[in-house]
């Protein structure tokens, strides 16, 4: 799956764009949420979020039940401020 | 196309005359203009840097049109937005709503707006004399996106 990153996101993790293999297990949204903040510090204080975290899977606004598979493009971002 | 995400400026007057297209059964436009400010949160803002989720931005944006179409009887609509660097006083963003009576373009135009600060993936961030910041989002602009969800509209 594609794994994007944007914004202040993107600066703290040092990272705009991976391809990772869906962990074993990974099933939701927030499945691969915590699957990437036990990657170390950084990871968990940047996805730590909570409501605050913006999530988007295939494009489209998506919620912490949102199924993820391996084909997925899910990124993560902070709140947006367009406009 | 009704949704263009760019870093070129636009001409709103060109973009709605473009709209209209001398439509006789067009009674009414309504636009809104969104402008770089010089000051945010009481700093000096020295330049605005916008980014966004190509390919997702315009999902979002269709999206936003989209559903307004359900709500207000709109003959067309138009939304710009600018990414990139921009200083104070340039445009930012350029939202233009066509309807027969003033009510629905009015209305249509302010959604658009609401939605887009709330649900398009765009994120700024300004150079102020202490360095750069990323701009933060306003509860305000949650509150004037969910009054849209207790208004009948009919």
């Amino acid at each position: 799956m594609k794994l994007l990153y944007f914004a202040r996101l993107r600066e703290d993790l040092g990272c705009a764009e991976e391809t990772i293999a869906l962990p074993p297990g990974v099933e939701t949204v927030e499945g691969l949420r915590a699957h990437l903040m036990a990657r170390g510090s950084i990871w968990q204080q940047a996805l730590a979020a909570g409501g605050a975290l913006g999530v988007a899977v295939n494009l489209d606004m998506a919620r912490p039940d949102t199924p993820v598979k391996q084909d997925d493009e899910v990124a993560f971002f902070p709140p947006v401020t367009g406009g | 196309m009704p949704v263009r995400v760019q870093s070129e400026d636009f001409d709103a007057g060109a973009e709605i005359a473009r709209l209209r297209r001398g439509d006789p059964k067009v009674g009414a436009v309504a636009a809104f203009i969104g402008v770089a400010r010089d000051i945010n949160d009481g700093t000096a803002v020295a330049t605005l840097s916008l980014e966004h989720y190509p390919g997702m931005t315009e999902k979002a944006l269709d999206g936003i049109v989209a559903e307004a179409r359900t709500r207000w009887r709109l003959i067309d609509a138009l939304v710009i937005h600018r990414i990139g660097v921009l200083a104070p006083t340039d445009q930012i963003v350029l939202v233009a709503v066509t309807s027969e009576h003033r009510g629905d373009a009015f209305s249509a135009c302010e959604f658009i707006m609401d939605f887009l600060k709330t649900r398009a993936p765009f994120w700024k961030r300004e150079t102020t004399p202490e360095g750069a910041r990323w701009v933060e989002a306003r509860t305000a602009d949650d509150q004037a996106a969910a009054r849209w969800k207790a208004t009948d509209v009919g």
